[in-house]
């Protein structure tokens, strides 16, 4: 059991009459990438903003470490160890990079000051670097602003940010949607390189190629429900797209949709 | 693919994405004015703006004028270096001006004298016990005055949500009536010798330099200038990142106030009288040095030094215009265009860099 990062019971979500989410459950163990698949309004969404606090469930539990969670905001979820990269990218486009990786957590000097105590630059700029280092991205000048890059770049910033906090958890919506096949492919890097260091990850995707590069294990989103928990050796791409549009329903979840 | 060998993140250094710092462009149009202005006077007065051609032995630099130019911008400026942090967060304040109206009145109450003359002072606000009292309390009502006026603009932008132009809007039409009422639109005047020691000679400069300097450091040095910018740059991806972005606003727009009383201060103290008129379109003056410096309306770009050379510009503009002995109406008229042009500048390179990235 101790080695099971984040569990969801019977987890739902109603949006007065929509059932956009309906009794969810859901394990994901430590080191373990698990990918959630399904078509546009199946509740992928749904699903990760009520892990990560952005919304409120109706229903159902969360356990995070072992401990039953609620998070009132994203911010709990990060404190707890959730790390999240939004689909709209949540950084300041005038700020350089490891402004933007410690954004709201700065490390500080001088804490008496309040509001005015003085940034540790050269501390971020060395954890920024070792972020950097960890997640694989290599950007030659740290001082440059967020505006200054492509959205591939961005993207990488967006990542190397929860890499630099020792998460135990890290979401990812939609990643590549909005890159290119070269910046996809940096961002596929990095995942990849989280892997290795065996963080756990769970990858909202489209992308079926992607999905069975990257993640061990399928999860299928359709109509509010999970209709499928596949490990990626058992499956194929034809099997999943089955699923995501109803041709087929898992064995265990019968009757469910 | 050819700098795949560069590894997985492959992001490259690309100098000509290199920014370059927005102070150097304006400084350099700061230059370019004095040259325009050196060249006209050279053309129609035989003379030299800002250097020394009389008295070539004792000084390089034409001292009076030099002094003049910034004395005539401090005041202003002070508020300015307010106004600069609130279009930072994306915000504006067109309040400050009227807040160094009712500021300069409530002060100057609490800093006056009890005889002129030998007679009772004519023009006490107040009894007995508010006349000869020591400088420091009338600075205390300014600055206090400048708080609730900044606290309010700041919960009524931050927690109200109204949108920063309406809400000192407000504040700007109420404090020019708290100024016109404070003494039925008679002006309040005779200072204590100590209160009028404050805006004496060059303090003004020196007190508008210091602060420069000050909050110079504070917004590039300090957490409270981070999450200024960060504000204004993406206010949802701040407050994503956990900065409450509310509490700080507020505290923006309490430090612009305290500078708008600080400066009420200064005023009254340099010309020994309030008015309810007082400060009357500084808001616009402050404004227009902060654009003018290269602060971006649209939020998270500018800087102090900026705003202290806009400052400047302005001040070598308006004595460029007396020196050639030409109306006010033209330098008005070219302060305008000026303006403009500096937002259109700035739009232009935006969007070119926009455009590279």
């Amino acid at each position: 059991m101790s080695d099971i990062i984040l569990e969801t019971k019977g987890l739902t979500k109603h949006y007065g009459g929509v059932h956009a989410l309906e009794d969810a459950d859901f394990v994901l163990r430590h080191g373990e990438h698990v990918a959630i698949m399904g078509d546009n309004g199946a509740g992928k969404s749904t699903f990760v903003r009520q892990i990560t606090g952005v919304e409120q469930r109706t229903r159902g539990t969360v356990l995070f470490d072992q401990q039953e969670v609620n998070f009132s905001g994203p911010l709990d979820a990060r404190e707890a160890g959730i790390e999240t990269v939004f689909q709209t990218l949540a950084l300041a486009d005038d700020l350089n990079v490891p402004d933007n990786l410690f954004l709201g957590r700065e490390k500080t000097k001088f804490d008496w000051l309040g509001p005015f105590r003085l940034l540790d630059y050269k501390g971020m700029r060395d954890d920024t670097l070792a972020g950097l280092v960890k997640t694989g991205v290599k950007i030659p000048n740290i001082k440059n602003t967020i505006a200054n890059m492509s959205g591939g770049q961005r993207q990488c910033v967006a990542i190397a940010r929860t890499a630099t906090f020792a998460s135990k958890l890290t979401i990812m919506d939609e990643p590549t949607a909005a890159l290119g096949v070269q910046e996809t492919e940096q961002v596929e890097n990095i995942v990849r390189t989280l892997k290795e260091q065996g963080e756990s990850l769970i990858l909202v995707s489209h992308n079926m190629r992607q999905v069975f590069d990257l993640v061990d294990r399928i999860i299928v989103f359709r109509r509010g429900r999970i209709v499928a928990n596949l490990n990626k050796e058992d499956t194929d791409g034809q099997d999943v797209v089955a699923y995501i549009t109803g041709a087929k329903t898992g064995a265990e979840y019968e009757g469910a949709a | 693919m050819s700098d795949a060998s560069e590894g997985t993140g492959g992001l490259t250094f690309d100098k000509s994405k290199r920014s370059w710092p927005n102070e150097l462009n304006v400084f350099g149009a700061l230059i370019l004015i004095i040259v325009a202005f050196e060249i006209l006077g050279a053309i129609f007065m035989q003379q030299s703006l800002l250097f020394d051609t009389r008295d070539r032995f004792d000084s390089i630099f034409n001292e009076a004028r030099l002094r003049i130019i910034i004395i005539q911008v401090a005041i202003i400026g002070i508020i300015a270096i307010g106004v600069t942090q609130v279009i930072i967060t994306a915000g504006i304040d067109l309040s400050s001006g009227s807040v160094v109206g009712a500021t300069a009145m409530i002060a100057m109450s609490f800093a006056q004298v009890a005889t002129v003359n030998g007679a009772a002072n004519p023009k006490a606000i107040f009894g007995e016990w508010a006349l000869d009292l020591p400088w420091i309390i009338p600075v205390f009502v300014g600055l206090g005055c400048g708080f609730i006026a900044g606290f309010i603009n700041g919960v009524l932008v931050a927690y109200a949500r109204i949108p920063p132009f309406i809400a000192t809007l407000g504040m700007m039409l109420f404090a020019r009536g708290v100024a016109q009422w404070w003494s039925l639109g008679n002006p309040v005047s005779f200072p204590t010798e100590g209160y009028a020691k404050i805006g004496a000679g060059m303090m003004p400069v020196i007190i508008f330099l210091s602060l420069a300097v000050l909050f110079h450091f504070i917004m590039n040095y300090t957490v409270y200038g981070k999450h200024t910018y960060a504000i204004g740059s993406n206010e949802q991806a701040a407050r994503m990142s956990g900065i409450n972005v509310p509490r700080h606003l507020v505290l923006v727009y309490v430090i612009a106030g305290m500078l708008a009383g600080l400066a009420a201060v200064i005023l009254t103290s340099k010309n020994l009288t309030a008015q309810s008129g007082m400060g009357l379109s500084y808001e616009l003056e402050a404004i227009a040095m902060a654009v003018i410096g290269g602060v971006s309306l649209f939020g998270g770009r500018g800087s102090i030094i900026g705003t202290v050379i806009g400052a400047l510009i302005i001040g070598v503009i308006t004595s460029g215009f007396t020196f050639l002995r030409l109306g006010a109406f033209y330098q008005e008229m070219v302060l305008g265009m000026i303006i403009v042009g500096a937002v259109a500048l700035d739009q232009w390179q935006q969007q070119r860099a926009a455009a590279r990235a």
